[in-house]
């Protein structure tokens, strides 16, 4: 003990100072992302307290490629094709939106058969989405099988959208006005074959993945938003569909043929990590039902895109328009002034909106259970930074 | 006081056109959605801050848009998220107008738990001066802001009064130009 003083007195003397552990130093900062494979292009700051986090700051922006800024130096056709780039797994989504809202203010008027393509090649859109997420959810809860079977049958749904629209993802269908091309010659068949083949699959996923006791204990309870907090934080999608709120932009403000297809929006409310991987996966289920009845209730010919002027310009004026993406609502809000370029466009996308609930869900939960949470939220990172 | 109520068509309503199926089911769209229901939002608005504080810009079916004062901005929108039952904002956008000397601020406010609402986007905007950009934050009123105004705080330079974080969110911290969604600031080469 007096060796133990005299140390300390001799440490004094030499001018040295004793500081005592502080709160902050138990807690250790992590940096997750951007180039951790578990983030995509997207870093946020953690800090833990042993397994526990405590603190969460996202920071986005790695892939922020101005788009909004883009879309004021390019007509409103030219605009197309760039603005698929922020999600080129749901580009035909994306890009729908933006023609709805270019058909409000230039008032062009969709011929029947071009609305009901169009939605067909929004749906299956959805279905190549929503199952490269699934492939991306599998693999970082370390299951494997669930990258394969994704990412194979995925396949088969570009290579139906690459019979209609030649092009494998990158489509640049959707344009005001319409589609750029009919359906090819015994598509229809070929698209029921597949659904019907798809269908079976999505109950082998249920099997393997979902009903996985694994699975379901990383998932089930971890991450709860309840009802309360998902309205507050303003989330979209299947994560306030998991949260017990039945919204679907399809089914609140149906657009194009919509308020004419039988569907049921699909959602839970158990408010956890394993409802939100679940209610994509039961969207996908009723997806296919859609895309049966508008095969089945469209018109057998037809115009399927109105006629433009060769550089379409509106009135002064400004519109909002939204669709269901594979990550919820996506919105559009486009000022013009008369030019035949918008003079401003703004993404109101489904990504940037979930970021908010993830501090919420990190902070409190386990370490171990952060890819749970952050690819149950149904984030893509290029979306969000556009 | 520009209060010009125009009943725009809708532009789906117009397309249904030419098949009977589509005509039926128009009619049954209009049925749940009509502009009085959007009116009558506005009407109590109006009737709660008079005419010269909430300026009605546009009524149509499912879309409204009002004009309100920078001071005011937080009242009505408290008023907006208690009585009126909007209760988060899907997006927070801004647009350049040079020529005014203006900045214009939008809300694109939305509504999860009244049923009613869930067809309804309404524009809260505002407009401030574009040399001293400073408007007051409405993250206490709608939490679901806060990114949003970040946002549009750097790509702007509409500096949010009482909001916890005015930083750069996705652009580079060292980003050292104009914020680029303002008119002067152009693209290399453009």
């Amino acid at each position: 003990m007096e060796n133990l003083d005299q140390k300390f007195n001799e440490t004094i003397k030499m001018g040295l100072e004793i500081v005592k552990e502080t709160e902050e130093d138990r807690l250790m900062t992590l940096s997750v992302g951007p180039q951790h494979p578990g983030s995509g292009h997207f870093r946020f700051t953690i800090k833990v307290d042993g397994d526990y986090v405590v603190y969460c700051d996202p920071d986005p922006g790695y892939v922020h490629r101005g788009e909004e800024k883009m879309c004021e130096y390019r007509n409103f056709i030219q605009n197309i094709p760039h603005l698929e780039r922020p999600v080129i797994h749901d580009s035909t989504n994306i890009t729908y939106s933006y023609s709805l809202a270019v058909e409000e203010l230039a008032n062009i008027q969709v011929p029947i058969r071009g609305q009901y393509i169009r939605a067909l090649a929004s749906e299956l859109n959805r279905q190549v989405y929503t199952l490269y997420w699934l492939g991306i959810y599998g693999i970082f809860l370390g299951h494997s099988t669930m990258f394969m079977w994704p990412v194979g049958d995925r396949e088969l749904f570009i290579d139906l959208l690459e019979a209609l629209t030649g092009a494998r993802v990158t489509h640049a269908f959707n344009i005001p006005g319409g589609v750029r091309n009919d359906m090819p010659e015994g598509f229809k068949d070929r698209c029921l074959s597949q659904v019907a083949y798809f269908e079976k699959r999505l109950d082998e996923y249920e099997d393997i993945f979902y009903n996985n006791p694994l699975f379901r204990q990383r998932t089930e309870g971890v991450g709860i938003l309840t009802k309360e907090d998902a309205i507050k934080l303003g989330v979209t999608g299947s994560v306030l569909r998991a949260s017990g709120i039945p919204f679907d932009v399809r089914k609140a403000e149906p657009y194009d043929i919509y308020n004419e297809v039988d569907f049921k929006v699909q959602y839970m409310k158990t408010c956890d990590s394993f409802a939100r991987s679940m209610v994509p996966f039961l969207d996908m289920r009723e997806s296919c039902q859609i895309i049966r009845q508008l095969l089945d209730k469209m018109p057998q010919s037809g115009e399927v895109r109105a006629k433009l002027q060769p550089n379409p310009k509106g009135p002064v004026g400004e519109s909002y328009k939204r669709v269901e993406s594979g990550r919820g609502a996506l919105g559009y809000y486009i000022v013009s002034d008369g030019t035949p370029k918008p003079y401003r466009v703004k993404l109101s996308v489904g990504s940037f909106r979930n970021i908010l609930a993830l501090p919420h869900l990190l902070i409190g939960s386990k370490l171990a259970d952060m890819p749970s949470i952050y690819w149950s939220l149904n984030y893509w990172p290029v979306e969000a930074d556009r | 006081m520009s209060s010009n109520q125009s009943n725009t068509q809708n532009g789906s309503e117009q397309k249904g056109k030419g098949s009977e199926s589509a005509q039926t089911s128009l009619l049954k769209k209009t049925e749940t959605i009509t502009p009085e229901f959007e009116s009558s939002i506005v009407n109590q608005l109006v009737t709660r801050f008079t005419d010269k504080i909430v300026q009605v810009v546009y009524v149509r079916p499912g879309r409204t848009k009002i004009l309100v004062p920078p001071n005011q901005i937080v009242q009505v929108a408290r008023f907006l998220k208690d009585n009126l039952e909007f209760d988060h904002a899907e997006s927070v956008s801004g647009t350049d107008y040079p020529k005014d000397n203006q900045i214009e601020v939008i809300y694109h406010l939305s509504s999860y738990s009244d049923e009613k609402l869930s067809s309804h986007v309404l524009a809260l905007s505002t407009r401030v001066d574009r040399n001293d950009a400073r408007l007051p934050t409405l993250i206490d009123v709608f939490k679901s802001t806060e990114y949003h105004e970040r946002e549009t705080f750097e790509m702007l330079g509409v500096y949010f009064e009482g909001h916890p974080r005015n930083e750069r969110f996705l652009l580079p911290e060292d980003w050292a130009d104009i914020p680029p969604l303002r008119k002067e600031f152009r693209i290399k080469g453009r």
